[in-house]
C-alpha cells in the first residue's frame, strides 16, 4: 500500500487508463498546456500529446458534446468539468444525450463517455462556484453518477468508470484533493453502483458519500469518545443507488443519519429516508435524521459560508438526537 | 439544371428519383396515419425539401456519418433504411429502427452509419464535431455529413460546434437546410444575418450558398464541399429550400400565406426533376410512371409490415437502459 492524495490516485486511474487503451482520451479546458487547473493532468500534456490530451475552448455545450460524439464513435473520451457548476452550461447535452442515447435509439448507440467534475463549497468562491448539486444529475436514468470519499474509491471508481460501457459523471469534491489515504500498488478497480462500509459501528449508521464521508468519520471518532459506535457507510454511487448495506447496517442498529454536502430539500438524504422507511419501517427505533447544507445561496464571508455548510458538529448532533 | 451531373447513367438517375418519390410518398402516407391516430406524438415531414437530403447523400460514401435534426425520415430513406423500420418506427413498433423506443424524432440506423435524429435544436452538432474528432483521431478515411435547419444556426449549439470544428480542421460538412422558418419565424425576424452561409465567415469556415430545389444541382454541390472536408477540414453549406407542410401536424400555418405556399409548390423539386429527365434525359413518361408504381408497392408493404409488427414486450421498458450488464436495482425497474 501506498499512501497517495486524493488528486495523486485520480491521476494515476487517468495516466493507467491512458496508458492501456488508446482510445481514452482527456478534454477540457486547461487540461494540457497548464496540467489542469487542479494539477490532476499535470505532465500529460507532453508524455501523451495534444491529440489526447485536448485543451478546449471555454464552451462546455461543446466539451460535452463532442465527448458524446466521440463515445458514440467508439472513443473513450473524459471530459474534464472545471468545476460542477459549469455542467449546468452542458445540462442539455449531459442530461438529454449521455444519459437518452442510449435507450432512445433502442440500444443502437452507447455514449461511454466520462464527465469528470469538480464539486463542492468552503473555499469562499461564492454563490455559483460553490454547489454540491449532485442529486440533480442523480435524478436521471441512463446516467451514472459517482462520487468517491477516499483516495483508494476514487482510484479504483475513476478507472471503472473510463471501462464502463454508460456514460458515468464523475463527481470529485475540491476539498478532498489534498486528503490522504492507502492505495494499493497494482492495479485494481472499484464496482459502481456498490455502497460500502468505511467504519463498523453497532449503535447507529451514518450514510454518506464524498467529502461528508471524512466529515462523518471524524464524527465517529468523536462519538466512539463517549461510547457511541457509529457504523459509516459510504454509498459512493448515487445511481445507481445501492441501498444493500445500508438497510443491512440499519437492521442492526435502528437508527439512522444521512450526512451531505448539498441542501436538504429534495436531497440524497430524502431519498435514503424514504427508501428505509420503504424497506425497514418495523425496524425503525428512531425518527431518521438528515445533516444538509442550509437553504441558502452560499455566501462568500468565510463565517457565513461555513454556517451554512454541514460540519462533523452537526452529524454529532444528529447522532446524540437519535441514540 | 445543372450540368456536370451527366456522368450519371440512366439507372442513377431513376435511383435518386425513385428516392425522391419514395420520401414524398412515405410522408403523405404518414400524415394520413398520423390523422388515424396510428402515429403519435410530433410529427414533422419533409416534404419539399427531398432534393436537399437525396442529392447530397447521393454523393456520400459508406464510411461517411449521418447525423440530422428530428425532420429526419427523408434522411433516414437517404441513408439506406428501409420504408418498413422508418414507418415501424413512426407506429412506436418492435421492429422500428429504434425499437419503438425513439420515435418520429429519433429514428436511427448504425448499419447505416445513421446516427439519428435528435430532437433538441442545435443539440447534435457538438455530437457531429465528436464523430469527426474520433474519426479524424483514428485516421479514418469518412467525413460527418450534419443536417440541421436555419432555426439551429442561432443557438450557442451552433457557434460551439462550428468554432472547435475549424479550430481542429475536423471533417464535417455542415449542411444547413435553410427552409426560411424557425417553425413559424421567418429567418430574417430570428437571424441577425439573412444568409446563413455569413456565420461560418466569422469562423473563416469555407461556405457555398446553393438553391435547394434541383437535386443535381445539390448534388454538384455537396461533391464540391465533400471534396474540400475530406483531408482538409469543415464546410458549410446553406441550402435554400421549402417545405410545403407545415413545421409539423397541426401547425396552422398563420406566418405564411397560401400564396406563398403555392408559388414554391410550383417549383417542386420532383416535378423539376421529373422535366428534367423526360425533356433533356429523354427517359420515358412509363419509366417514371413505373417508379411511382414501384414507391406505391413499397409504400403499401412497409404499412402492411408496420401494423402487422408486435408492439415492444413490456419486458423493453428496463432494456438498453444501460450497457454494462450489472446495474442494481432502482434502475432495471421499481424500488
Amino acid at each position: 500500500m501506498a499512501i497517495l492524495t486524493f488528486r495523486e490516485a485520480i491521476s494515476q486511474a487517468l495516466w493507467e487508463e491512458m496508458e492501456r487503451d488508446p482510445r481514452v482520451l482527456i478534454m477540457g479546458e486547461e487540461v494540457g498546456v497548464w496540467g489542469g487547473t487542479y494539477a490532476v493532468t499535470k505532465g500529460f500534456f507532453d508524455h501523451f500529446g495534444p491529440e489526447r490530451v485536448l485543451d478546449t475552448p471555454i464552451a462546455e455545450g461543446v466539451i460535452v458534446g463532442a465527448a458524446n460524439g466521440a463515445a458514440m464513435a467508439g472513443l473513450r473520451p473524459v471530459a474534464e468539468l472545471m468545476t460542477i457548476n459549469f455542467a449546468f452550461l452542458a445540462m442539455d447535452q449531459i442530461v438529454n444525450h449521455s444519459a437518452k442515447l442510449r435507450s432512445m435509439f433502442g440500444g443502437q448507440i452507447t455514449a461511454p463517455v466520462v464527465i469528470r467534475a469538480v464539486g463542492g463549497g468552503g473555499r469562499q468562491l461564492g454563490a455559483t462556484h460553490s454547489q454540491t448539486p449532485d442529486v440533480v444529475f442523480a435524478h436521471f436514468p441512463g446516467l451514472k453518477v459517482v462520487a468517491p470519499g477516499t483516495p483508494h474509491d476514487a482510484k479504483g471508481l475513476l478507472k471503472a468508470a473510463i471501462r464502463s460501457e454508460d456514460p458515468v459523471l464523475f463527481i470529485e469534491h475540491a476539498t478532498l484533493y489534498q486528503a490522504k489515504g492507502e492505495v494499493p500498488e497494482g492495479e485494481y478497480l472499484e464496482p459502481i453502483g456498490v455502497s460500502k462500509i468505511q467504519r463498523p459501528g453497532r449503535d447507529v449508521t451514518i450514510v454518506t458519500y464524498s467529502k461528508m464521508l471524512q466529515v462523518s468519520l471524524q464524527a465517529a471518532d468523536a462519538l466512539a469518545r463517549e461510547g457511541i459506535e457509529a457504523e459509516v457507510v459510504d454509498l459512493r454511487s448515487l445511481r445507481p443507488l445501492d441501498m444493500g448495506p445500508v438497510l443491512e447496517s440499519f437492521r442492526r442498529t435502528n437508527r439512522a443519519v444521512i450526512a451531505e454536502e448539498g441542501w436538504r430539500s429534495y436531497g440524497i438524504g430524502s431519498e435514503v429516508a424514504a427508501r428505509i422507511y420503504e424497506e425497514a419501517f418495523d425496524d425503525v427505533d428512531a425518527p431518521i435524521e438528515r445533516v444538509a447544507q442550509m437553504e441558502v445561496p452560499l455566501p462568500y464571508n468565510r463565517d457565513l459560508e461555513q454556517a451554512a455548510l454541514p460540519k462533523a458538529d452537526d452529524i454529532i448532533a444528529a447522532v446524540r438526537r437519535v441514540v | 439544371m445543372a450540368s456536370g451531373n451527366s456522368k450519371l447513367d440512366k439507372q442513377e438517375l431513376l435511383r435518386l428519383y425513385h428516392e425522391m418519390v419514395l420520401v414524398r410518398r412515405l410522408e403523405e402516407r404518414s400524415a394520413i396515419l398520423y390523422q388515424e391516430g396510428k402515429i403519435g406524438g410530433f410529427l414533422h415531414l419533409y416534404i419539399g425539401q427531398e432534393a436537399v437530403g437525396t442529392g447530397i447523400l447521393s454523393v456520400r460514401r459508406p464510411e461517411d456519418r449521418v447525423i440530422t435534426a428530428y425532420r429526419d425520415h427523408g434522411i433516414a430513406i437517404s441513408c439506406g433504411t428501409s420504408a418498413r423500420a422508418v414507418m415501424a418506427e413512426l407506429l412506436g413498433k418492435a421492429t422500428g429502427t429504434s425499437k419503438g423506443k425513439g420515435g418520429s424524432m429519433h429514428l436511427a440506423d448504425v448499419e447505416n452509419n445513421f446516427w439519428g435524429g435528435h430532437a433538441i435544436v442545435g443539440a447534435h452538432l457538438p455530437l457531429a464535431a465528436g464523430m469527426a474528432l474520433a474519426d479524424k483521431y483514428r485516421g479514418e478515411a469518412g467525413v460527418t455529413i450534419c443536417f440541421f435547419g436555419d432555426g439551429a444556426t442561432n443557438i450557442g449549439y451552433f457557434h460551439e460546434a462550428l468554432n472547435l470544428s475549424m479550430l481542429w480542421r475536423l471533417p464535417v460538412l455542415w449542411v444547413c437546410e435553410n427552409n426560411l422558418y424557425g417553425m413559424g419565424t421567418a429567418v430574417e425576424r430570428a437571424s441577425a444575418v439573412s444568409q446563413i452561409r455569413q456565420k461560418a465567415e466569422g469562423y473563416g469556415m469555407p461556405n457555398a450558398r446553393v438553391e435547394g430545389m434541383d437535386v443535381l444541382e445539390v448534388r454538384q454541390a455537396a461533391e464540391k464541399a465533400l471534396e474540400a472536408v475530406r483531408g482538409n477540414g469543415p464546410f458549410l453549406l446553406e441550402v435554400i429550400t421549402y417545405r410545403f407542410r407545415g413545421h409539423s401536424m397541426g401547425d396552422p400555418e398563420r406566418y405564411r400565406t397560401s400564396d406563398e405556399v403555392q408559388k414554391y409548390q410550383a417549383n417542386d423539386p420532383i416535378g423539376i426533376f421529373r422535366r428534367h429527365l423526360i425533356e433533356e434525359r429523354k427517359i420515358k413518361v412509363e419509366e417514371l410512371d413505373t417508379e411511382e408504381t414501384k414507391v406505391e408497392e413499397e409504400v403499401e408493404d412497409a404499412v402492411r409490415f408496420a401494423e402487422s409488427s408486435p408492439e415492444p414486450a413490456p419486458e423493453e421498458l428496463f432494456r438498453d437502459i444501460y450497457a454494462d450488464p450489472v446495474v442494481p436495482q432502482p434502475d432495471t425497474g421499481q424500488s
